[in-house]
């Protein structure tokens, strides 16, 4: 009796702690298990500054992917960000994709505006049209030196 | 003057040998552990008394740090009118740093303390030498089921707190102040990355083998410090100094991780 109370018990604890770790990684971690179909598309930036791996991609204000992979370009100094897409989303081939800051200080994302090309774009190919991050700093200077002349 | 120096010498000389002494001591135990015979119920005895039995004290511990991180967020929040951060604050406080950290120092001292004792006392009253006059490796027998369930439980305890933590911190901002649900729950789910949930798993893993590591090895090589001559005393006094010394480095090994990666 005393033996199978402990084991009873420690297996309740087990089955909790499991529980709740898988809550946390599943949840809010935001761990899937089987990768959400979808397909990835590639854009350059100018500038991406505090855009992160993992950074919402919104189209119309709805979440449709997250940004997988950030590589740096040598030769064109610029950003080649991939975008993962959800599936049943198109993506038209003259879309634009631009870094936006959600609010004043928030969280860098992209948001992808539909152009009006008939032909989608499929894995693997570019998005031409980009807008790079806005920086307050530079738009700040430029007004400042351009008011000077 | 030169007493001065030697005596520093002599403390600096003890402390570098018990550590060395804990490492020899894992390493010995890890590798009769891999060695059969298995045996799996101590490590459940085990689990039931370090993990299991720690559960209530947990649950209550992480209900109050969740409230009270709730409470605190919201006040600094408040001032800058950005109260829709309150979940994402407390969720990635919690989970990164207060959830592994204040489960690991509850585990010390409502398990860590009893283990060094146990073992401490099992020393002085010649019980590990008769359990190797037995041919019973006392690493086997005594320390290895206890490492295991440590590094078992500790993690498990640390997944239970953050969980009540987070709904405490969701009674706070939520139910009392009236924070949107959907801005708590979501701020939490944007903002807590799988790679914060794998840092608080892994601080997790490293404070359990810590913490059970330096509580046994206290108590298993008390008779080759001072405190091994003076009986119960003796014994009194490793387990302080294995409570205050694993909980140390529980808090700079925090920091260490915290800096590492």
């Amino acid at each position: 009796m005393k033996k199978l109370n402990i084991q009873l018990i420690t297996g309740i604890f087990v089955m909790l702690g499991v529980a709740a770790f898988t809550y946390q990684a599943v949840t809010i971690g935001g761990v899937s298990f089987t990768a959400q179909p979808g397909y990835t598309l590639m854009a350059r930036f100018d500038s991406i500054s505090g855009l992160r791996e993992g950074a919402i991609i919104e189209a119309a204000g709805v979440r449709v992917g997250t940004v997988s992979a950030i590589t740096f370009d040598p030769d064109n100094y610029q950003a080649i960000v991939s975008l993962r897409i959800n599936e049943g989303v198109p993506v038209s081939e003259d879309a634009t994709a631009s870094v936006r800051t959600q609010g004043i200080i928030g969280e860098k994302y992209i948001k992808l505006s539909q152009g009006g090309f008939p032909d989608m774009l499929g894995d693997g190919m570019e998005i031409s049209a980009t807008e790079s991050a806005i920086s307050l700093e530079e738009l700040v200077g430029q007004y400042i030196f351009s008011s000077k002349e | 003057m030169q007493r001065a120096i030697e005596s520093l010498g002599a403390n600096v000389i003890a402390s570098l040998e018990r550590t060395g002494r804990t490492f020899n001591l894992m390493l010995l135990v890890l590798w009769e552990l891999v060695q059969p015979p298995y045996r799996f119920y101590p490590i459940v005895r085990q689990m039931y008394f370090i993990g299991a039995r720690s559960m209530v004290l947990i649950v209550a511990s992480g209900v109050t740090v969740g409230m009270v991180m709730g409470l605190q967020f919201y006040n600094i929040l408040e001032r800058f009118g950005s109260v829709d951060l309150l979940g994402s604050g407390v969720a990635l406080s919690v989970i990164l740093e207060l959830g592994p950290v204040m489960t690991a120092l509850m585990v010390v001292g409502r398990a860590g303390s009893s283990i060094t004792a146990e073992i401490g006392i099992m020393r002085i009253t010649e019980q590990i030498d008769a359990l190797e006059c037995m041919a019973v490796s006392p690493h086997k027998f005594l320390i290895g089921p206890k490492l295991i369930a440590g590094v078992l439980s500790v993690p498990l305890l640390t997944a239970l707190f953050d969980f009540v933590a987070l709904f405490g911190g969701y009674f706070v901002g939520v139910v009392m102040f009236g924070i949107g649900e959907g801005s708590y729950m979501n701020g939490m789910i944007d903002n807590v990355e799988w790679s914060d949930v794998r840092l608080g798993l892994v601080k997790s893993v490293i404070f359990g083998l810590l913490v059970t590591l330096i509580c046994c090895s206290r108590g298993f090589y008390m008779h080759l410090t001072k405190a091994g001559s003076e009986g119960a005393e003796g014994v009194s006094s490793a387990t302080t100094d294995a409570v205050v010394l694993s909980s140390i480095s529980v808090l700079f090994s925090d920091f260490l991780i915290g800096a590492l990666f």
